[in-house]
């Protein structure tokens, strides 16, 4: 990069400025370790006006950016661009302002998720928006990808709790999108912006909605022998009309890991269930003895109901360390994301362990049971020829069969880098041409972390063409969804 | 412009394709045509049709909300029309093992929850004149009720939509799974758009279960939702800070000849036998300051009285964050002192309600809108006329201040639709 343009940067951002290759390394990529660009220059603004200053250089230069938050992404959404700069918001980590009266937070981009609980916690708030990785990851983030978590089931995502945001678009301008108060006239641009995956700006402060944390709390776990017992036991508390805090499913190859990474004391059985209740304490308590019913029904042979807060902790610390724990059983993984609808989980799952066989390589298995999002774990040895070309196979066609059965290839990761290229398998190319179309109101040069999330980089003086039907729906497989 | 009509009548079939009446005018404007498409296909069609032809497109669904937004914008020169979802009404598919509901645009909302209620679930939304109103109006005019506190509102339910674009695309966006990330969020953007971007032939939504049971309080103080040592505006508050879960809070006021207006809160709570009657005893406990009555048969549905009454009047929606309700009321009371007018509310506690004014003239409901709006907008809210006479809705843009992004806004617009077939000028800004 130009000396010239580097003193404009330091100018601004002072020794927020990184240049020196050792340390640039530490921004070649997010939790997707895998895909790896070193950027330019990395830059850590402090301050609204010199993220906005920046941004305006970029513009100036056409120098593309990627805005970074903590980097645990899980597609390669802040995987550096080429010939571009990272801009961290690592410092803007500060909550600016709590209401409780209304229940609203305004947050900086780069505080941490879980500082925002801590924060309302003594006031018996809770920030909903739950992802395992919570302790680490930032609220930009979060926005960025629409993240989700557990209790999203009952509670919604991160979309659900952004009520409005300070943005610097792309030309260097300051917007606010929404307002504290609902349903501000006008397009839902915070509806769109979020889990647009730093494709649109830079949110440089974030108003959240908070909740009032329930008056009880009750998880439940169950041991079953297969997970498709497991699987009639959810559709069996989702059909009585509950609505479960969280429903979490694991496999035994999942268990084992948890198990041997936290000991969690989980039963060794098949398939796992964490069923969560929270609200009144007189409807949990009856409906944990439904769900209680239902599960033996189903074949459950042994149900423990927590019965301390730290007995509740130490069931979810297996379910949130299920990734991380991969590493005790398998040299690698890939950890994907696809969605289905909740019915289709017997189905998927039996596929799912038939193209393991096939492929000679292991799956665990590792989901949000209430909303159908599945993290199938592929497991496989990187020292030995051709495993991770096969596992990656795998796990594409793992998402390719959760499209067919009517899904998702991401249900709270993104697309980012990794799987743009399937874009075009679960969107016709109408579909992704309007889509294009927010792109080039945002950003028409595309400096906002360009070639990510769709499979091809469109001018935005392209126009759309007229409908053509999905390739899907030619083939029968999916009518219009 | 004689060979577009020819056109739209080829592909919608001739008997569907009539001339605009008195009983079709938007505002008091009377389009040249009204076009019912039989589906989503032919809505693309004729959108494109319409388009080329530099026809103006007026999207229409069970037309209980026509005349919100600004007049149309129109140079007298090119042609107008009404698309009418009316046809395309079927529920497409409810997968209530999955919770979701695929459902055409021109499907009433009354019919797309008797389809549900058949598995004992619902769309977790409470619109208004829910036996006319079409989904397509219904998220295009972004309507939500009192089950809103629990449920969230249209945002929070759609997840999937299929839009027709001017130029004749059709486009999907978000799917049958309730949690997607896959791309843009256009679901979210099409909602409350007002059919300026495109038009809405399909959506997805999440669905709830019909609650097993439902329990409703009321309490009334003639003292005035904000004053009195324990006002029932100090109850609405308290209830959304406690850890109870009602799936309805709202406010009712109204003026009154005499000094004391009437105050009515509205409490309801949904769930089993024994968590309502918890909750309930709570709220009691809670509330030992307040007069009980007896609930009005329909309170929930109290929104839609606002629209009778005496005329000249104006129905706005207005929305601040739930403090600054108490100090709303008093700003109503101060504008509708001198000249006297008269007012009645229904408030969700969330912040978001409605306000019907009547006045003796249009001036005095002019400038007395102008200053409510005035000191909504100081205080962080919106106020959007949604019913006024013409000669206000001249005078005054129905939705208030754009904010600064505006031409962000107008941006999409221009990208969607760049050639301004669809609702010109009826949208914030000019849109
Ligand atoms: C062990 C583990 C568990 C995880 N569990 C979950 C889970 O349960 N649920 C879940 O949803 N995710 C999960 N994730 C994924 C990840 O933590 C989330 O996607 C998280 O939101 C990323 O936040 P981050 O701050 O690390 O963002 P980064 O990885 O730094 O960036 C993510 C994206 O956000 C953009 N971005 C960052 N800041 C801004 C900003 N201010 N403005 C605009 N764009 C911005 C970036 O450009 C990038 O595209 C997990 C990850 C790990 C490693």
């Amino acid at each position: 990069m130009e000396a010239r343009i580097l003193d404009q940067f330091r100018a601004i951002v002072g020794r927020g400025l990184i240049t020196e290759t050792s340390q640039l390394h530490t921004y070649e990529c997010d939790g997707l370790t895998n895909f790896r660009v070193l950027p330019q220059a990395v830059l850590l603004p402090a301050l609204t006006a010199e993220v906005q200053a920046i941004v305006q250089i970029c513009q100036r230069e056409k120098i593309p950016f990627v805005a970074r938050g903590s980097g645990t992404g899980l597609s390669g959404g802040a995987l550096p661009v080429d010939k571009g700069i990272v801009i961290s918001l690592a410092r803007m980590n500060r909550i600016l302002e709590v209401d409780l009266l209304n229940a609203r937070v305004v947050a900086e981009p780069g505080v941490i998720n879980a500082d925002v609980t801590q924060r309302v916690a003594p006031h018996g708030y809770f920030y909903a928006p739950d992802p395992s990785s919570q302790s680490v990851c930032s609220i930009g983030g979060n926005v960025a990808e629409n993240s989700g978590g557990a209790h999203c089931l009952k509670y919604g995502f991160t979309t659900t709790h952004v009520l409005a945001l300070e943005v610097v678009l792309p030309d260097g301008s300051i917007v606010h999108l929404g307002s504290r108060a609902l349903d501000r006239p006008g397009y839902d641009l915070p509806g769109i912006f979020v889990g647009s995956e730093g494709t649109l700006g830079i949110a440089t402060k974030v108003v959240l909605r908070i909740v009032k944390k329930p008056a009880v709390i009750q998880t439940l776990l169950a041991a079953f022998n297969t997970t498709e017992e497991a699987g009639a036991a959810v559709s069996g508390i989702i059909g009585a009309g509950m609505l479960p805090a969280a429903i979490e499913m694991m496999d035994n190859l999942a268990i084992q890991a948890a198990e041997a990474s936290v000991h969690a004391g989980y039963p060794d059985c098949g398939g796992l269930l964490l069923v969560e209740l929270d609200g009144p304490a007189a409807e949990v308590e009856h409906l944990i003895e439904e769900v209680s019913a239902i599960c033996t029904q189903c074949g459950a042979w042994e149900i423990r109901v927590a019965q301390s807060e730290a007995e509740r902790a130490v069931f979810w610390k297996g379910r949130k360390a299920a990734f991380a724990a991969m590493g005790r059983i398998s040299p690698n993984y890939i950890v994907q994301d696809g969605v289905i609808p909740r019915t289709a989980l017997p189905k998927v799952l039996s596929e799912i362990e038939r193209m393991s066989a096939a492929a000679g390589l292991r799956v665990a298995n590792v989901f949000h049971a209430g909303d159908g999002n599945l993290h199938p774990l592929v497991l496989y040895d990187g020292r030995i020829a051709g495993q991770e070309e096969r596992a990656m196979e795998l796990s594409i066609n793992i998402l390719r069969l959760c499209v067919q059965c009517g899904g998702s290839i991401t249900g709270e990761h993104g697309v980012g880098e990794e799987k743009k290229m399937m874009m075009g398998e679960m969107f016709a190319e109408p579909d992704l041409a309007t889509m294009q179309l927010v792109r080039c109101a945002f950003d028409p040069e595309q400096l906002s972390n360009p070639g990510k999330v769709f499979p091809r980089t469109r001018f935005c003086a392209e126009r759309t063409g007229p409908y053509q039907p999905h390739p899907l729906e030619v083939a029968g497989v999916a009518q219009f969804f | 412009m004689k060979t577009a009509w020819n056109d739209l009548r080829a592909v919608v079939g001739a008997g569907h394709v009539r001339a605009g009446s008195e009983l079709d005018a938007v505002d008091v404007f009377i389009p040249q045509m009204v076009v019912e498409p039989a589906n989503a296909e032919e809505i693309a069609h004729a959108l494109k049709i319409a388009t080329d032809a530099g026809l103006r497109v007026i999207p229409c669904g069970g037309t209980t909300k026509r005349d919100w937004g600004n007049p149309l914008r129109h140079d007298g020169q090119s042609g107008e029309l009404i698309l009418s979802t009316r046809r395309s009404n079927r529920v497409v598919e409810h997968a209530w093992g999955d919770m979701t509901a695929t459902v055409e645009a021109g499907c009433t909302f009354q019919q797309l929850q008797k389809t549900l209620a058949e598995h004992g679930q619902r769309l977790a939304l409470d619109p208004l004149w829910p036996e006319r109103a079409t989904i397509g109006g219904i998220l295009a005019t972004n309507d939500s009720g009192p089950l809103r506190i629990r449920f969230g509102s249209l945002r929070d339910l759609i997840i999937g939509i299929t839009l027709a674009l001017p130029d004749g695309t059709l486009a999907k966006s978000g799917g049958k799974v309730v949690k997607n990330v896959a791309g843009y969020d256009l679901p979210k953007l099409a909602t409350g758009s007002l059919g300026t971007l495109g038009m809405i032939t399909q959506a997805i939504f999440r669905l709830h279960p019909i609650p097993r049971e439902t329990r409703t309080l009321s309490f009334a103080s003639s003292e005035g939702l904000t004053s009195g040592r324990e006002s029932l505006h100090d109850l609405v508050l308290a209830i959304q800070d406690c850890n109870m879960v009602p799936t309805g809070v709202q406010m009712r006021a109204a003026s009154s000849p005499t000094e004391n207006e009437l105050h009515e809160v509205d409490v309801r709570f949904e769930g089993t036998t024994a968590g309502c009657e918890a909750q309930i005893e709570q709220t009691l406990r809670m509330a030992s300051g307040a007069r009980r009555i007896e609930a009005p048969a329909d309170v929930w549905n109290a929104r839609s009285t606002l629209w009778t009454g005496v005329e000249p009047s104006a129905i706005c929606k207005f929305s601040l964050v739930p403090t600054e309700i108490a100090s709303f009321l008093g700003l109503i009371r101060k504008v509708s002192r001198s000249p006297s007018l008269h007012w009645r509310l229904v408030a969700q506690a969330v912040g978001v309600g409605l306000l019907r004014l009547e006045g003796n003239d249009n001036a005095t409901l002019l400038s007395a809108l102008e200053d409510l709006r005035k000191q909504v907008e100081s205080r962080g809210g919106s106020l959007v006329i949604l019913r006024c006479p013409l000669e206000i809705k001249s005078k005054m843009d129905v939705w208030g201040s754009a904010s600064d992004a505006l031409p962000l806004m107008k941006s999409i617009k221009a990208r969607f639709d760049p050639r301004g077939t669809l609702n010109p000028g009826r949208f914030v800004g000019g849109i």
